[in-house]
């Protein structure tokens, strides 16, 4: 394997406790880095906020599929039952809210439940199957007990001597290169 | 940990004189309250057949509150709930209410007949179903019953706030163990009871009517109407400046949470309740729908599924609006209304079968200000001596430091 030949993809900085890795997010965070990311190897409290991240716009996709779910189960049975094929049904109008009202429940939840899925991964640009991160020997601890800051070389500020300078100063394990292969 | 674990000695965690305050004005305006309705009552024609029916409301309305909050200590003991620690003993007082309530059914007793058709012996007489109803319907099982309910809701919330007073001096681990194998057969119990309490109180005032899926709906609007009360007062103790910091928008934000939930639950509820009677169209079940869709009671169903589901469930829906403690208790407020007007449709419509118009009634109110004054006060006087935090309960800097993801 040849280092020298493989263009720079990021700079990552390893971390070893979560209160190094918050204050470390938060410093990145004020610097003005765009591109990057925190991994940790379970859920961090006050990580959201120490990374600057905004508010997820994840809820209004949601609650619109929903809405959408409900016309979309009320003009379903308001077609197939009044509509297309009218059948008396237990003495009921063609078009009968309450027996309706089951179907459009389900509707709901389903185009809700289904675009929260396909929408949080279209949101986390997931799935990937290949990230260059994954070649690192000492990101596979990412998973066990290593936190880790990485700032990717596609963000506006990335210098990769500045960059690297800064990784350091946040007073890491270790800075390392990450090679797009 | 980054998050700091808050120092709870130096915490704003006692009733004190605002304690004091409370079980004093709640007192004075619980006999100014229950004495203007008997007054009321008895200076207008039928005025005291009349009272009952609003004192049965307005008892049941809080008594669906204190059994919510049973619920809530049960069901968190069960789940070795964490985040909950700190909303506990705020829990427990409401649950300790149950102690007034069972006092003022005593005066229900001899409204009963007024109350309940089924004692009749007259109309019992004509009456077939009622006959065969009889050996359940009948004063003496009926008080037998309601007496055991209340026997095993006390015990229940005395145990459960004893053994947590106790730890508070002791920080015995030991305790909470006991109280989470308590909570199992506990939650059993109170299932049944509520279901029976239910059925006996408030779905006999109509007893040729039956819904198997009436003890969910009353528990429904129990749980949901607690957990809107402990908004109100979490925000109420904390603009007085206490458990600022304790309680946290993160707590806020379960217990709306919960509060959504539990309105979405009712609706769901009352929604499979009517759409069985709705499509099987049977008349002994129909005739129960048919009074209330009968003159403006039907838009009081109409302020139910406006009122009691889709505004709040639309208000409630974003986080930000459960994580501000002033608009998630106009919420809570709202569905307390609500509930309160749910039980109104539930029982009034049964007080005359021949009225059509809904028999709103200045006893309404004052009943409502006699009891829940009488409920505040003694809510406050059995936190009178007690923190408001369970001080040493094993999970507490679980609860303190408690953020949703």
């Amino acid at each position: 394997m040849n280092h020298d030949t493989a263009p720079l993809w990021g700079m990552m900085a390893e971390f070893d406790n979560v209160s190094d890795t918050l204050a470390a997010a938060e410093k990145t965070r004020d610097a003005g880095f765009k591109h990057w990311d925190t991994h940790t190897p379970f859920p961090v409290h006050g990580l959201c906020d120490a990374m600057g991240m905004r508010d997820t716009r994840l809820p209004w996709v949601v609650l619109t599929a929903g809405i959408t779910g409900a016309l979309f189960g009320l003009a379903l049975q308001y077609f197939t039952n009044a509509v297309d094929y009218p059948f008396v049904i237990s003495g009921k109008p063609l078009f009968s809210l309450p027996a309706n009202i089951p179907v459009v429940f389900e509707c709901t939840i389903l185009f809700a439940a289904l675009t929260a899925f396909k929408a949080m991964l279209v949101a986390n640009r997931l799935p990937q199957h290949h990230r260059p991160l994954f070649k690192k020997e000492r990101f596979r601890r990412a998973t066990q007990d290593r936190f880790f800051i990485v700032i990717e070389a596609a963000d506006p500020k990335f210098d990769a001597d500045r960059t690297r300078a800064f990784l350091e100063s946040l007073g890491g394990l270790s800075v390392e290169e990450v090679e797009d292969r | 940990m980054h998050t700091h674990l808050i120092d709870i000695t130096k915490e704003k965690r006692f009733l004190g004189s605002l304690g004091q305050r409370l079980t004093l004005g709640g007192g004075v305006a619980g006999i100014v309250g229950l004495a203007v309705s008997f007054g009321l009552a008895s200076t207008s024609e039928d005025g005291i057949h009349r009272l009952w029916w609003s004192y049965l409301h307005n008892w049941t309305f809080f008594l669906t509150i204190a059994l919510g909050a049973l619920f809530f200590v049960l069901v968190e003991h069960l789940a070795k709930a964490g985040w909950s620690v700190v909303l506990r003993r705020l829990s427990e007082g409401v649950s300790m209410t149950l102690v007034l309530l069972a006092i003022l059914f005593v005066p229900l007793i001899f409204g009963l007949h007024d109350l309940y058709h089924w004692l009749h012996a007259d109309l019992v007489a004509q009456d077939h179903v009622l006959q065969h109803k009889a050996s359940y319907l009948n004063q003496t099982f009926f008080l037998v019953r309601v007496a055991v309910y209340f026997l095993f809701w006390i015990g229940a919330a005395f145990l459960m706030h004893r053994n947590s007073v106790k730890q508070d001096q002791s920080g015995d681990h030991l305790l909470t163990g006991k109280m989470e194998a308590l909570s199992a057969p506990f939650m059993m119990i109170f299932a049944l009871t509520t279901t029976f309490a239910s059925f006996d109180l408030l779905m006999s005032l109509d007893p040729h009517w039956f819904s198997t899926i009436f003890g969910v709906y009353f528990f429904a609007g129990s749980f949901m109407s607690f957990l809107a009360f402990l908004s109100v007062i979490i925000v109420g103790l904390q603009r007085s400046g206490r458990l600022t910091g304790a309680i946290t928008d993160q707590h806020l934000h379960d217990v709306g949470k919960f509060l959504f939930a539990m309105l979405v639950f009712w609706a769901y509820i009352a929604f499979s309740q009517y759409l069985l009677i709705w499509y099987g169209n049977l008349p002994e079940e129909t005739g129960w729908y048919l009074r209330r869709q009968t003159g403006t009671w039907s838009s009081l169903g109409i302020v139910m599924i406006f009122g009691h589901f889709l505004i709040p469930f639309l208000f409630l829906l974003s986080r930000h609006i459960k994580r501000r403690p002033l608009l998630l208790s106009l919420g809570a407020l709202w569905l307390l209304v609500m509930h309160w007007l749910d039980l109104y449709w539930l029982i009034m419509p049964e007080y005359d079968h021949a009225l059509t118009a809904i028999p709103f009634s200045l006893l309404d109110l004052s009943c409502l200000v006699g009891i829940g004054g009488f409920f505040i006060a003694a809510w406050a006087w059995f936190l009178r001596r007690c923190s408001l935090i369970a001080e040493k309960d094993p999970r507490l800097a679980e609860s303190l430091t408690f953020e949703n993801a």
